[in-house]
C-alpha cells in the first residue's frame, strides 16, 4: 500500500471512530490505538501519540457545543487538572520504561473496564447535603440550568476525586486515551456533582491532561506527522458532524453497538499483547 | 460568593473562541502539509510496524518551526499539530486572564501553576 492510500484508508476510519464516538458520547480517541495497532500493523508508541492528538481535537472540538449549555465548572476542572497534568506528566515518562507487550496488555484491560462502566451508567447522585469546607475554601460550589431555572449544587470529597483524577491523568499520559469515564466516574460518584457537570467539566479537561502528555511524547518522536494528519483531519470532521446529528433517542442501539466494538478491539489487543505480537 | 456569580458563562463562551479558532487553525495547517507531503511522498511506502521514533527536527519546537518554515510537508503537518497541542494550553493561559480581571488570586496561582505543569511537559519532556 503506498502513502496515498494508506492515509486515504486511516483518514476514513477515523473519521467513523470519530462520528461513532461523538454519537454515542464515548470519544472515538480510544479505537484509534486498537485501530492502528491491529488492523493498520502500526507500533504501539506511534499508534498512542496518534491518538493523543485525536483525543485533543474531539476535545476542544466538542467544547463549542458544551459552552451554550453553561454546565462545566471552570474552577473545579482548573483545581483538578493539577491532578491529570502531574499524573499525564509521570504516566507519560513511566511508558518509556515499560515493554510494548505489557502496554498492550494494560490498555485492553483499561479499553474493558471502560466499556463496562460506559454500559453501566450510574444514577445521578447529587444530593442536597450540607456544604463541604474544603470546597467552600476553593470556591467550588456552583449552579447548573435546570428547567426550574438554576439550581445550587455543592462539591464533595475532593480529596478523594483529587486522588481518582491523579489516576486519570496517569492513564491518559502512559496510554494515549482521554480518561473521561474515570473523570466522569470521580466527579459523578466521588464527587457527586450533577451528571452533566460531571461530562462537560471532564470534557474541559480532557484537551489540557492530554497537551501535557503530548508535549512528552513528542519530544520522544512518538508524534509522527504522517499518522496524524489523517487520524486528526478524520477524527476532527467525524466528530464534528457527529455532535450536529446528535440525537438522544436513537444514539441507544448506537451505543450497544459501540460497546460491543470496543470490546473486541480490547480482546484483540490483549491477544497480541500476550501472544507478542505488538 | 461573588465570584460564583459569573458562573464561567461568559468566561466559558470566551475560552470556547478560543479554542475553535485553535483546532481551526490546526486543521488548516495539517491540511496544507499534508497535501504538499502526500504530493511528494503520496507513492511511497509507509513503515509503521518497526519504531524508529522520529528525527530530531521533529521533536522540537524550534526544529518543526523551521522545517515549516521551508515548506517540508512533515514539517508543516507537525507546525499543525503543534498548534492543536498548543490549543489547550492556549485555554489555560486565556484563563490566567479571566482570573486576573477578576483578582481572584487564589485561582490565579492555580492556573499560573497548571501552565507551568504543561510548559515543563511541552519544553523538557
Amino acid at each position: 500500500m503506498t502513502i496515498l492510500a494508506f492515509s486515504a484508508v486511516l483518514g476514513l476510519a477515523s473519521f467513523a471512530a470519530g462520528l461513532l464516538g461523538a454519537m454515542t458520547g464515548l470519544g472515538g480517541g480510544f479505537v484509534i490505538i486498537p485501530l492502528l495497532v491491529v488492523a493498520f500493523g502500526v507500533d504501539i508508541r506511534y499508534a498512542i501519540g496518534a491518538s493523543l492528538l485525536s483525543v485533543i481535537a474531539t476535545s476542544s472540538g466538542a467544547a463549542a457545543a458544551y459552552v451554550r449549555e453553561g454546565f462545566s465548572n471552570i474552577k473545579l476542572g482548573m483545581v483538578l487538572e493539577i491532578a491529570t497534568t502531574i499524573g499525564a506528566l509521570s504516566g507519560a515518562m513511566l511508558a518509556a520504561h515499560i515493554p510494548t507487550q505489557e502496554l498492550a496488555i494494560v490498555f485492553g484491560l483499561v479499553l474493558l473496564c471502560s466499556a463496562y462502566l460506559s454500559g453501566h451508567r450510574a444514577r445521578e447522585t447529587a444530593g442536597g447535603a450540607a456544604p463541604d469546607r474544603l470546597a467552600v475554601a476553593l470556591q467550588l460550589d456552583s449552579t447548573y440550568p435546570t428547567p426550574e431555572g438554576p439550581r445550587l449544587y455543592h462539591v464533595r470529597h475532593i480529596p478523594i476525586g483529587f486522588g481518582l483524577m491523579y489516576m486519570a491523568g496517569v492513564l491518559s499520559g502512559l496510554l494515549g486515551i482521554g480518561s473521561g469515564a474515570v473523570k466522569v466516574l470521580s466527579m459523578d460518584q466521588a464527587m457527586r456533582l450533577p451528571f452533566k457537570v460531571s461530562t462537560t467539566t471532564s470534557n474541559f479537561m480532557i484537551g489540557v491532561t492530554a497537551a501535557a502528555s503530548a508535549g512528552v511524547y513528542l519530544h520522544r518522536g512518538y508524534i509522527d506527522p504522517g499518522l496524524g494528519m489523517p487520524v486528526v483531519l478524520g477524527v476532527l470532521a467525524g466528530s464534528m458532524l457527529g455532535a450536529r446529528l446528535l440525537n438522544d433517542a436513537s444514539t441507544r442501539w448506537l451505543r450497544v453497538i459501540f460497546v460491543w466494538v470496543i470490546v473486541a478491539l480490547a480482546c484483540e489487543m490483549l491477544y497480541s499483547g500476550v501472544t507478542g505480537q505488538v | 460568593m461573588v465570584a460564583n456569580a459569573w458562573t464561567d458563562k461568559e468566561f466559558d463562551v470566551r475560552l470556547g473562541r478560543v479554542l475553535r479558532a485553535g483546532v481551526l487553525l490546526a486543521a488548516i495547517v495539517v491540511s496544507f502539509g499534508g497535501v504538499v507531503y502526500l504530493v511528494r511522498h503520496g507513492h511511497a511506502v509507509p513503515e509503521y510496524h518497526v519504531f524508529r521514533g522520529e528525527p530530531g527536527d521533529l521533536r522540537s519546537v524550534s526544529g518543526v518551526v523551521s522545517d515549516a518554515w521551508s515548506l517540508s510537508g512533515r514539517g508543516l503537518i507537525q507546525l499543525g499539530l503543534l498548534l492543536l497541542i498548543g490549543t489547550p494550553v492556549a485555554r489555560v493561559l486565556f484563563s490566567v486572564v479571566g482570573f486576573l480581571e477578576q483578582r481572584n488570586w487564589m485561582y490565579v496561582a492555580i492556573t499560573l501553576f497548571v501552565l507551568a505543569l504543561l510548559a515543563y511537559g511541552l519544553m523538557n519532556g
